[in-house]
């Protein structure tokens, strides 16, 4: 149909972003890794990586504050998303939803500042109820919480996608042959929708490594992230070859989500 | 019990909502507060907004971010369109496959990642870094969406259309311009908006990418909100709120308007396919 000349002209700037913006940079950060400070080759990175407390510990921390996060995201959005699609109007209110991820994730980061500070409003109900008040801001807690808040809308989508999609007659055929609530829940709904609830985990997991400036602004510099050691050694201590392993160490892990939340392999379909 | 379990699942919902929306609304109700705070109001005031408006540098940054994100959405949904039917004509399945998994490597990298490596790159070829550097990022990682809208229109499209344009004699360009372009516009023009949309929501990559001379809104808010409280934060918010607010139902109302009903929601689903990335 097409002549190939007329392919190979759409192809050009496309196949020139690829090289250039997709395999040139990752190539570079894996090979800037190999570096140290003053531009020698060196496999010391990964060595101080590997051998310092420090590294790994922040590495597990990390992948714990990621898991929490995304655990409470999970929690909060499975029964949001599932009670969404049994409304009325939902195309609206899942438009309500997706809302305020158009707007900047750090003017809602700020918000909390201003939630959370010593003087305001949550203290001021803390002490209300007799609590008194407490150092909310720059806790580990108050960045679970504005993390898992800046990531609700984007578990709820894929979730609500896959419950839409289910097959009401499975359901009535569920509850026809003499199962409860709970059981068409957990042996017919739920496993249906695991597809929708990897590509949240997905979407939820792999940002939340590397959420640095929430660690910055809420977590106060208590919480580091991955992606603050990345940012820490790129722009403040100049290591570049450090914040490249770091990278690297990151881009594993992504590698991993992606297969243990991959597309639908057969064999992850069977659930207990 | 039907009767309760309807109520506490409304219930739920509307706790949902509210924890969602309540930030916002913080955020634009302390924009009008007389004192300097967030938390005690004292006094109805314009004075912030008035503060934003006659801040020449942060008008500055506005424009430039504006600048940034149609530049950028622009010459992104362009490469995109015609990556997308580059995608689209590759008929082998095993090479289709690997570029739609090299299109999403970008969708998928955390943003610490991708502004790391566009700084070693930018830094290897010796580009300084400043408005180029965060240009060339903002079209960089705008592309696999607009890819990602455009090529269901291309799927969509019938064949038939195009063997039934060849055979009345029309070229390949008469063919793109009469025929493919037309049809995908819906999705070109999905593109181009969320293209834009993410450029003026990006951080962290325009935080590694901008160097010391040029900032954008996102970075701008970030250093100042690093100094503590600032209401001329809340103003700015506020006002970027109404302008999102804007866009969204622009763009609904001019996709309710090109579409029936059922492809809306389709439409819909496609966007949240690109938003939950």
């Amino acid at each position: 149909m097409t002549t190939k000349k007329s392919k190979l002209f759409y192809f050009i700037p496309y196949s020139m972003w690829i090289l250039l913006f997709v395999i040139a940079p990752i190539l570079l950060i894996i090979y800037q890794s190999f570096f140290d400070v003053s531009g020698h080759f060196t496999f010391a990175n990964y060595q101080t990586y590997f051998s310092s407390g420090t590294y790994l510990q922040m590495t597990i921390s990390s992948v714990w504050y990621a898991f929490l996060i995304t655990l409470f995201t999970f929690l909060v959005s499975y029964p949001t998303a599932y009670l969404l699609s049994k409304t009325k109007h939902k195309q609206l209110w899942l438009l309500l939803i997706i809302l305020p991820t158009w707007i900047n994730l750090l003017l809602k980061a700020y918000a909390f500042i201003g939630i959370f500070s010593s003087n305001g409003n949550v203290n001021g109900f803390l002490e209300f109820i007799g609590i008194g008040s407490k150092q909310i801001l720059f806790t580990d807690v108050s960045f679970l919480f504005v993390a898992t808040y800046i990531e609700i809308p984007f578990m709820i989508l894929p979730i609500f996608n896959a419950v839409e999609e289910i097959n009401p007659s499975y359901i009535s055929a569920s509850t026809d042959l003499g199962a409860n609530a709970w059981q068409t829940f957990r042996r017919v709904i739920f496993p249906l929708t695991l597809n929708g609830v990897k590509s949240g985990v997905q979407a939820v997991f792999i940002p939340s490594l590397s959420l640095f400036m929430l660690t910055r602004l809420i977590g106060g510099n208590r919480v580091i992230t991955l992606g603050t050691a990345i940012e820490q050694h790129f722009l403040v201590t100049q290591n570049w070859g450090m914040g490249s392993t770091i990278g690297v160490v990151l881009i594993a892990a992504m590698v991993i989500i992606m297969l243990l939340t991959g597309e639908k392999k057969k064999r992850g379909r069977k659930m207990k | 019990m039907k009767k309760t379990g309807l109520k506490w699942s409304n219930l739920y919902l509307i706790l949902v909502f509210a924890i969602l929306y309540i930030p916002i609304f913080y955020l634009i109700y302390y924009s009008f507060n007389e004192g300097g705070t967030m938390n005690s109001f004292t006094g109805f005031t314009w004075d912030h907004y008035k503060e934003v408006f006659s801040d020449t540098r942060l008008l500055v940054i506005v424009l430039d971010t504006l600048l940034v994100a149609l530049l950028s959405s622009l010459i992104a949904t362009f490469i995109g369109t015609m990556g997308a039917l580059g995608i689209y004509y590759t008929k082998k399945r095993p090479m289709r496959n690997a570029l739609l998994s090299v299109n999403n490597v970008l969708m998928v990298s955390p943003d610490v990642i991708i502004g790391a490596s566009f700084l070693v790159f930018f830094t290897f070829l010796g580009i300084g870094l400043g408005f180029g550097s965060v240009l060339m990022s903002h079209v960089a990682f705008s592309i696999p969406i607009v890819v990602l809208m455009v090529l269901p229109k291309l799927k969509e499209m019938n064949d038939s259309m195009i063997s039934a344009a060849h055979d009345l004699g029309a070229n390949n360009w008469q063919v793109l311009s009469r025929v493919i372009l037309p049809t995908i516009l819906p999705g070109i023009l999905a593109g181009y908006f969320m293209a834009f949309t993410y450029s003026l929501d990006d951080f962290a990559v325009t935080f590694f990418v901008t160097g010391n001379g040029f900032s954008t809104l996102s970075v701008e808010i970030y250093s100042r909100a690093r100094q503590g409280v600032s209401l001329s934060i809340n103003a700015l918010s506020a006002l970027m709120f109404v302008f999102a607010l804007t866009l969204v139902i622009g763009y609904y109302f001019i996709m309710q308007h090109n579409i029936n009903k059922k492809k809306k929601q389709r439409k819909l689903a496609e966007i949240e396919a690109v938003k939950m990335r």
